[in-house]
C-alpha cells in the first residue's frame, strides 16, 4: 500500500467513523430548527453554523454522511450483482443470449437516466416517510445503475469462456451451471469489484444530482444531495467558505474511493 | 468696456483662449445636461423571448412589457395611486348599466410613423379584439354575454362601445388594450405609446427607441419620454441578471428574490428597493376532490372546516416570513392582499399562530393525540403529504417549516417535490394529491380577474374544481357574491359583495393563505426619477419619466 493509499483509507475510516458517531457529536439532530438563528456563522455551538432554516449544518452533514455512505454502497452492490447476473451469464452463453442481453443493456443506456429518474420519483407514492424515500433513491440507482458494468463483465465473461482452463473443464465433462458459479464467477471477482466500488461514487454524485434538482432524498432527511443545494447562490459562496464543507467531504471521499481503486485494480492486474 | 476687460482679465488666460474655454465649458454642460434631460439608454432583461409584438395576442410577461412600454391606452392605471387616469382618453363615462361605455379622445395625436390618431381607430382596435377567430387573451375579459360588441363613432374624437351584458370594472380593463391603427400600413408596429420597437435579436434583445410622436410632455412642457432608448436583454437566468446588474451592465431588476435582495442591500443598500407586501400570495390547500383517489378518512379531514382551521392556526406565518423571505414577507390574510388598496377587506382579523388552540379545536372534532401522534376517531394517525414544485427554494422551505410547526400537534408531514408538470397533472388530472403548496400571481386589481378561481363551476377551482352545482353552502354563496360583483355596476356594492367572499374564505380556509410577498426590486443609482411600486411593472411603470445619467 503506497502512502496515498494509506492516507485514503485513513480518510475513508475518519468520515465513517464521524457519520457513525453524529449523535454523539451533533446531539441536537439534523432536524431541529433553531428559526432565531438562521444562516449563522460557525460558532461554539453550530460548528459549520446553521442553513437557512436555522438546522445544525454539521449535524446534517454528519447525518448525511452516514446516509450517502451507507446507502449508495448498498446500491453498487445492487447493480454490481445485477451487471453480473446479466452481463457475466450473457457473456459466458454468448450467441443470441449474449445479442439479447446486449441489446437490452445498450438500450438502457440510451435512455436519459436523470428524465427517468425524475419521472420514475414522480410516479412513486407520495405518502412515503423520508426514511424510505431515501431508501427507494437509492434502489432506484440500483436498478437503474447496472448498465455499463454489465458490458463490462459481458466482455470479460466471453473471454472466460473461450480460455483453456474452461475448455478443459468442459472437456472433463462439468456441466454449465457448475462451470459458471465454480470456474467463471470467481474469475470474475476482481472485475466485479472494480465495478463496485466505480459505481460507489457515481451514486453518490447521481444522489447529489437529484438532491440538487429537489428530487433526492425527501426532507428533513440530509444527504450530501440536498447539502450542495446549499452552493446554487452565485452571489454568497465566496462569502461562506464553511458551505464548501459538504463538497470538500465528497471529494475527499470520491477521491480516496478512487485511490483505493486504483489499488484494487493492481491488485487484479 | 474698461469694466468688461477687468472682468476677465487673468495673467495666465489671454482674451481668445478664455473665450475658447468659455466655449468649451459651455458645451461640456451643455452636453452634460443633455444627456441627463434627453435620458439616455436604459438597459434591462426580459426573463424569455417575447411570442409576439401584437398587443391584442400578448400572454406572456416579456410581450406583456413590451406592450406596456409601446402601448398606447386609452386609460391609464396609476401603479403608485392605483388610481386610473386619462391616457388617449381625455375622459370616459359608463352607463349605469355597465353595458356601455364612451370616450371622449386627445386630438392632434400620431402614431409612431405618423398616422394620425382619431375613434375610427379605437373602433378598428376594439372589433379586433373582439373577434372570436383572434382569440384575444386581452379580449376575453371583456366577454361578458352572448353577442356582439357594438362600437358607435360620433366624431373623430368620440365613441361609445356597447357590450351585450355588464363588465365589472370595465374602465380598467381599457389599461391593457393598446389601440392600433386602422391606417397605417405598419398595423400593430405604429404604436401611440413612449416607445417604438426599434430592433429584434430572436433570442438576444429587443431594443425600443423613443417615439418621436409620443403625445405627453412632463409640468415643464418637455416632450416625453426622457429616454433615447430601452435596451432589453432576453435572459432567463436570474443569478446572470444579477450578476450583470452588479457589473453595472443592467440598470435595474424588476422582480428581487429575497436572499438576493440581503446580499445586494449588504453591499449597495442604495440600489435595492423594498416596496411593501405586493398582490402576489402563497397559499396551501387541501385536496377535496370527492373523486381523487386518496382514502376516505383523509378526504373527510380535509373537507372538515374546523380541520382546516386548526392547520392554519398552527401554522406559524410570522416565521413563514421571517426565515424564508428574510423578512421581505407579510403574514397573508386572505385572498387579496393589503397591497390591492380598495379591494382589500381590511375588517379581516389576522390568523393568530397557537399550536395548543388549534390542537384543543382538534380534540374537540374527536381527534385525539397518542404518544405524540394526532389520531382521528376512527383510530387512523393523521399523516400527510405536502406536494410542491421542485426548484422553488422558497416553497420548499416553507413546507419544511410547516412540517415541523404540524409536527407539535402530532401531525407527521411528508414533504415531497416534484418536477412541475407532474405536479400540475396530479394537481388538475388526476388529483393524486393530498395538499399543495403553490402561488398566485396578481397583475391585477379587480377581483372580477379571479372568476376563474372562485367559481365552483371553474378548472382553476383548485381545491375542487368543475363542480357541477356547488357542493357546499358556502362555496354555492361565494358563487353568488362573485356573481353579483360581477354584474353590478355601483363600485361600492361590488367591494360589499367581495369583501363578504373574503370574510366567506378567511371563515372556510380553502385556501390557507400563508404570506404575501414583497415587492423587491433594484435600480442603479444611475436612473433618475425611478419609485419602484408594488404593481407590475414595479420598477419601469414610469419608463416615460426615467433617465439614465452618464450614458
Amino acid at each position: 500500500m503506497s502512502l496515498w493509499q494509506k492516507l485514503a483509507c485513513a480518510a475513508l475510516v475518519l468520515v465513517v467513523l464521524a457519520s457513525f458517531a453524529a449523535n454523539w457529536l451533533a446531539p441536537a439532530g439534523y432536524a431541529h430548527q433553531y428559526r432565531e438563528a438562521t444562516d449563522a456563522p460557525p460558532s461554539r455551538t453550530h460548528w459549520l453554523g446553521t442553513d437557512e432554516l436555522g438546522r445544525d449544518r454539521f449535524a446534517r452533514v454528519l447525518y448525511g454522511t452516514r446516509i450517502s455512505l451507507l446507502l449508495a454502497p448498498a446500491a453498487a452492490l445492487l447493480s454490481t450483482l445485477l451487471a453480473a447476473l446479466i452481463g457475466g451469464i450473457a457473456g459466458y452463453l454468448g450467441g443470441a443470449w449474449k445479442r439479447a442481453a446486449m441489446a437490452v443493456t445498450d438500450l438502457f443506456l440510451s435512455l436519459p437516466w436523470l428524465f427517468l429518474l425524475i419521472t420514475a420519483r414522480a410516479l412513486l407514492p407520495l405518502n412515503v416517510s423520508p426514511l424510505v424515500s431515501v431508501m427507494v433513491t437509492f434502489l432506484l440507482l440500483g436498478l437503474l445503475g447496472w448498465t455499463s458494468a454489465a458490458r463490462v463483465l459481458c466482455a470479460s465473461a466471453a473471454l472466460l469462456r473461450g480460455s483453456d482452463f474452461v475448455r478443459q473443464a468442459r472437456a472433463a465433462g462439468i456441466n454449465g451451471r457448475r462451470l459458471f458459479w465454480m470456474h467463471v464467477l470467481p474469475n470474475l471477482k476482481p472485475v466485479l469489484f472494480a465495478q463496485f466500488w466505480i459505481s460507489i461514487p457515481v451514486f453518490i454524485l447521481s444522489e447529489a444530482n437529484l438532491g440538487i434538482l429537489g428530487l433526492g432524498v425527501a426532507e428533513p432527511m440530509p444527504s450530501w444531495g440536498s447539502l450542495l443545494k446549499e452552493l446554487e447562490g452565485l452571489v454568497s459562496v465566496g462569502e461562506e467558505p464553511w458551505k464548501f464543507v459538504p463538497l470538500i467531504l465528497l471529494v475527499i471521499v470520491v477521491t480516496s474511493f478512487q485511490i483505493l481503486l486504483s489499488r484494487q485494480q493492481e491488485v487484479a492486474a | 468696456m474698461k469694466r468688461h476687460n477687468r472682468q476677465f482679465r487673468c495673467p495666465a488666460l489671454s482674451a481668445p483662449t478664455a473665450k475658447a474655454l468659455a466655449v468649451l465649458v459651455f458645451c461640456l454642460v451643455s452636453i452634460c445636461t443633455r444627456s441627463l434631460a434627453q435620458g439616455g439608454g436604459l438597459r434591462f432583461c426580459l426573463h424569455a423571448e417575447p411570442k409576439t409584438f401584437d398587443p391584442l395576442k400578448v400572454d406572456d410577461d416579456a410581450s406583456g412589457a413590451i406592450r406596456y412600454l409601446t402601448g398606447g391606452v386609452l386609460v391609464r392605471e396609476n401603479r403608485q395611486t392605483q388610481q386610473l387616469e386619462p391616457g388617449l382618453a381625455l375622459s370616459w363615462k359608463v352607463s349605469s348599466d355597465g353595458r356601455e361605455i364612451s370616450f371622449r379622445l386627445r386630438s392632434g395625436v400620431s402614431f409612431s410613423d405618423g398616422t394620425p390618431f382619431s375613434a375610427e381607430d379605437v373602433a378598428y382596435t376594439v372589433q379586433q379584439l373582439m373577434d372570436p377567430a383572434l382569440h384575444s387573451p386581452t379580449g376575453d375579459v371583456f366577454r361578458s354575454g352572448a353577442g356582439s360588441v357594438e362600437t358607435k363613432v360620433i366624431s373623430q374624437t368620440q365613441i361609445s362601445i356597447r357590450f351585450p351584458a355588464p363588465v365589472a370594472g370595465l374602465a380598467a380593463l381599457f389599461d391593457q388594450v393598446a389601440i392600433m391603427s386602422v391606417r397605417s400600413p405598419k398595423k400593430e408596429m405604429a404604436v401611440l405609446g413612449p416607445f417604438m420597437v426599434g430592433d429584434y435579436k430572436p433570442g438576444s434583445s429587443v431594443v425600443l427607441n423613443r417615439n418621436p410622436y409620443y403625445w405627453k410632455t412632463d409640468a415643464q412642457g418637455r416632450k416625453l419620454p426622457y429616454l433615447d432608448s430601452i435596451h432589453l436583454d432576453i435572459q432567463p437566468n436570474r443569478d446572470v441578471e444579477l450578476l450583470r446588474f452588479k457589473r453595472e451592465e443592467l440598470d435595474l431588476i424588476n422582480s428581487l428574490d429575497s436572499e438576493y435582495f440581503d446580499k445586494v442591500s449588504a453591499s449597495s443598500p442604495q440600489v435595492v428597493h423594498d416596496a411593501g407586501p405586493s398582490l402576489d400570495s402563497e397559499q396551501l390547500w387541501f385536496n377535496q376532490v370527492a373523486k381523487a383517489p386518496i382514502p376516505g378518512y383523509k378526504r373527510n379531514w380535509f373537507r372538515s372546516t374546523a380541520f382546516r382551521r386548526a392547520i392554519s392556526q398552527a401554522i406559524n406565518r410570522d416565521d413563514l416570513s421571517r426565515v424564508v423571505y428574510h423578512g421581505h414577507a407579510q403574514p397573508a390574510l386572505g385572498p387579496f392582499s393589503p397591497a390591492n388598496k380598495f379591494w382589500f377587506n381590511a375588517n379581516l382579523k389576522p390568523q393568530i399562530y397557537s399550536p395548543e388552540t388549534a390542537l384543543k379545536a382538534l380534540q374537540g372534532e374527536g381527534f385525539r393525540m397518542e404518544n405524540g401522534t394526532l389520531k382521528d376517531k376512527e383510530g387512523n394517525e393523521v399523516v400527510f403529504s405536502i406536494i410542491t414544485n421542485a426548484g422553488n427554494k422558497q416553497r420548499e422551505h416553507m413546507a419544511v417549516l410547516i412540517q415541523d410547526d404540524l409536527q407539535k400537534i402530532g401531525i407527521h408531514v411528508n414533504v415531497v417535490t416534484l418536477d412541475f408538470p407532474s405536479l400540475i397533472e396530479r394537481m388538475t388530472q388526476t388529483f393524486d394529491y393530498e395538499a399543495i403548496i403553490l402561488g398566485l400571481t396578481n397583475v391585477d386589481l379587480d377581483p372580477n380577474n379571479e372568476m376563474n378561481v372562485w367559481l365552483s363551476s371553474s378548472e382553476n377551482h383548485q381545491w375542487n374544481p368543475s363542480q357541477k352545482t356547488p357542493e357546499t353552502e358556502w362555496e354555492a354563496e361565494i358563487d353568488r357574491l362573485m356573481r353579483e360583483q360581477a354584474s353590478a355596476a355601483d363600485l361600492n356594492k361590488r367591494k360589499e359583495a367581495f369583501d363578504r367572499v373574503q370574510e366567506i374564505v378567511a371563515e372556510q380556509q380553502p385556501f390557507i393563505f400563508l404570506i404575501n410577498k414583497n415587492a423587491l426590486s433594484a435600480v442603479s443609482t444611475s436612473v433618475r426619477g425611478a419609485a419602484p411600486v408594488i404593481l407590475w411593472p414595479q420598477t419601469y411603470w414610469n419608463a416615460e419619466s426615467l433617465m439614465v445619467a452618464g450614458k
